[in-house]
């Protein structure tokens, strides 16, 4: 079967005006497609990224977050002898007992923000090696002193080194400003465990996170926390799972809201697709009755117009992806319903999104060009050429 | 006359393209008004906001908790009417997707302060005898089918321990923009078990609402409240209702930044839409314009066909859309987790916008298509073929 492709690409070009719109219209959409996916997938990458799957963290079970959750230390207690814990070599258990709180802070540009702060036990750091030092020192053991992940250094004013942060009747001071490789715990600030519950007048923690001797003893440790009936009100996840969750809600909002809206608008771009191909069969049906009589079969026309369709839809999809890309450079920070606190993520683009984005689009062409198609295809020979 | 018999007649031409552009508008406006509802849906707090009533929370962050003994100190500044308080509960219903604000509240004072929650005398007045009853929104009672009578199991987290609460009233929203679904109980009630199970967290207030007898005064109000707390550990901060609700917004300010964003980007597809078939349209009959300028028609009247077109489709378009955008928008609202907006109505500022930018977009979209017919000479227009 011979297929005009040459006849199909002079007339893109030629009609450059309805090309040019039809594909702009389709990259809009392609572009907000993506683009809402790559948001959602952006929060969750950042909250996947701040959990670690051999750690393991205890909250209540009812708790919504971890500002929420109280664990007492009798309990803590409890679960810091439980078996499966890893030992640092001192035999100490590398676990943290950690005070979350969150404070208001003045964001950069304006507004006000909740930050959260979460006091930390000395084993913090084996805990999470992804979290180091970037600038100033690290604070010091039993003084009331801050570090600063390095989003909130960015977005908030008075989190440099030297800044004083007033809260729990007291001042802290930002001695230090810590990377955290994109996790969540960049958009963090971090003090010393004893002494924020002692500001705070509170005996117990938020919640407490332990790493596992080997990631595989997970279920073991699970059995292990069941069987003990004083932990029943508590409830032990992989870090990992926890912070995920924690995205949940906000990736879900977004993709709810996001396919709600790309439903539509794919809705808008198949009619506008469709509209473009109707009006270049219409326009062009001496065109195509010069054709058949040239001796193209009505398939060739048929595999033709959906070609111009298809390959209409693929620039878009292309051109929109392109667009969506370059999100992957911008980092934005919102207010995570999931912690009730402020997260800095960035767009992230995955090779699934982009599939998914270019198979859209050619769905797009296909559905709007395939009826247009079949007309073009049926006009008959003699009253094709008639027509002018 | 003539002029308009001609638009219906060009519009009516090719039926097929015109009822698909007016579909594809259609289903924008419907776009459009949904995210301009989620918006609006955001700012149903602010809206609802009395301008009277000041909120006093803990300066640090509106977690921290401030003593039950700051009410007494308030109530006594002059200007201040009465002064009630609330403080977040949180806890589970069922399991972790059922959201609703659970608050313990001052039985008697909230109901004066808050006269947009309307509850029946006899109700309200078995609410406060009973120390474990609570009052529900007339959206959560229907939504989750709770009757005068009914038993609330609540799962504590701020507060640990299981809960149960009886229903002993429904309150109706007064406006609109009143919140139908929060349940309130006796503040009381969960402080004396706070008092047994973990003393230091007893006499603990969440924040206080004020209310105060003249707006105007509002800002020297909320200085005197914040100075008589000046340098104690738990310093406050008072603002405004508004302003209060405000923050909340400001902080999820990102989100709804790339929804107004998105919601133009909507109105651009629309133009593309009508602006493509106006072009091509306008390209189809190069040479019936070039055949009226030969009969003597003048600019005017051209400009009158094309920008009459695509008006008429951009209105007929706007009009549908309108028409299908509530039950398009019940539609989303039953999709999304209960509760996440508390209240999801299409805002009167919502239809004027989707009208107006419908109006636009017919007129923008036929400034291409004008200006070819104008600029086209009558010998080239007659010579133009398809």
């Amino acid at each position: 079967m011979k297929i005009p492709l040459n006849y199909i690409f002079r007339n893109l070009v030629t009609r450059r005006l309805t090309t040019g719109i039809t594909v702009l219209g389709i990259a809009l959409v392609v572009f907000v497609f993506s683009a809402v996916l790559m948001m959602a997938y952006g929060v969750q990458k950042t909250l996947i990224a701040t959990g670690a799957e051999d750690n393991v963290l205890v909250a209540r079970k009812a708790s919504n977050g971890e500002i929420s959750s109280i664990v007492d230390r009798e309990t803590a207690a409890v679960i810091f002898t439980l078996p499966h814990i890893a030992k640092s070599p001192e035999g100490t258990a590398i676990a943290s007992g950690e005070p979350v709180v969150v404070i208001n802070l003045n964001k950069v540009d304006g507004g006000v923000s909740n930050v959260t702060v979460r006091g930390v036990s000395t084993q913090a750091f084996t805990l999470r090696p992804q979290v180091k030092l970037k600038a100033g020192r690290m604070f010091n053991w039993g003084s009331r002193e801050l570090v600063a992940g390095a989003a909130v250094e960015r977005r908030f004013t008075g989190a440099k080194i030297g800044d004083v942060v007033k809260f729990a009747g007291d001042n802290w001071v930002v001695v230090g400003i810590v990377d955290a490789g994109g996790s969540g715990f960049d958009s963090e600030m971090w003090g010393d465990s004893n002494q924020l519950l002692d500001a705070f007048n509170r005996n117990a923690y938020s919640t407490l996170t332990m790493k596992l001797d080997r990631p595989e003893a997970f279920q073991d440790f699970v059995a292990a926390f069941n069987r003990e009936p004083r932990l029943q009100q508590f409830e032990p996840k992989t870090e990992r799972r926890f912070f995920e969750e924690q995205s949940e809600l906000m990736a879900m909002f977004i993709r709810i809201l996001g396919i709600f809206i790309t439903v539509i608008f794919s809705a808008g771009a198949t009619i506008g697709a469709m509209i473009t191909m109707y009006a270049a069969v219409a326009n062009r049906t001496v065109e195509v009755g010069t054709l058949r009589a040239l001796g193209f079969r009505r398939r060739s026309v048929l595999a033709a117009f959906l070609t111009e369709s298809l390959l209409l839809s693929l620039i878009g999809g292309l051109v929109g992806l392109l667009f969506a890309s370059s999100l992957q450079f911008v980092t934005v920070s919102t207010l995570n319903f999931g912690s009730f606190a402020e997260l800095e993520f960035s767009f992230a683009l995955s090779p699934t999104i982009a599939m998914s984005s270019l198979l859209f689009a050619l769905l797009m062409g296909l559905l709007g060009g395939f009826l247009p198609s079949v007309r073009a295809a049926r006009l008959n020979i003699v009253n094709a050429l008639r027509s002018a | 006359m003539k002029v308009f018999k001609l638009i219906f007649k060009n519009a009516l031409r090719h039926k097929l393209r015109t009822a698909l552009t007016i579909m594809g508008i259609a289903i924008a406006v419907m776009a459009f008004v949904l995210l301009r509802t989620v918006v609006t849906a955001w700012y149903v707090g602010v809206e609802a906001s009395a301008a009277n009533r000041l909120i006093t929370r803990q300066a640090v962050s509106f977690i921290f908790p401030l003593p039950y003994a700051y009410r007494d100190q308030i109530a006594k500044l002059p200007g201040v009417e009465n002064i009630t308080f609330a403080n977040w509960f949180g806890g589970t219903y069922i399991d972790k997707n059922q959201f609703f604000a659970r608050m313990a509240v001052d039985p008697e004072t909230m109901f004066d302060i808050y006269p947009e929650f309307v509850v029946d005398p006899a109700e309200l007045g078995a609410f406060k005898r009973e120390r474990n009853a609570c009052i529900v929104g007339s959206g959560l009672a229907q939504q989750y089918g709770f009757k005068i009578g009914d038993v609330i199991n609540l799962d504590g987290d701020i507060y640990p321990g299981k809960w149960a609460f009886v229903v002993r009233g429904i309150y109706k929203p007064r406006d609109k923009t009143t919140d139908a679904s929060q349940m309130l109980f006796h503040w009381q009630y969960v402080d004396e078990r706070m008092r047994r199970d973990d003393a230091a967290r007893a006499g603990q207030v969440g924040w206080y609402i004020v209310r105060i007898s003249d707006p105007a005064q509002s800002a020297s109000i909320a200085e005197q409240i914040d100075a008589l707390f000046k340098n104690s550990r738990a310093e406050t901060k008072t603002e405004t209702e508004r302003a209060f609700q405000q923050g909340f917004i400001a902080a999820a300010g990102t989100i709804i930044g790339s929804m107004n964003f998105m919601s133009f980007v909507i109105i651009g597809i629309i133009m593309l839409v009508v602006g493509n078939t106006m072009i091509m349209s306008a390209r189809e009959r190069t040479s019936e314009y070039a055949v009226l300028k030969t009969l003597g028609f003048s600019a005017f009247h051209l400009v009158g066909l094309i920008f009459g077109e695509s008006l008429l489709l951009s209105c007929l378009g706007g009009g549908i859309g309108l028409a299908m955008s509530a039950p398009f928008v019940a539609g989303f609202e039953a999709v999304i987790p209960r509760g996440w907006f508390p209240v999801f109505i299409i805002e009167p500022i919502t239809i004027i916008l989707a009208v107006s930018s419908a109006l636009l977009v017919g007129v923008l979209a036929s400034v291409f298509p004008i200006q070819r017919a104008l600029r086209t000479t009558i010998v080239d227009g007659l010579r133009h073929i398809g």
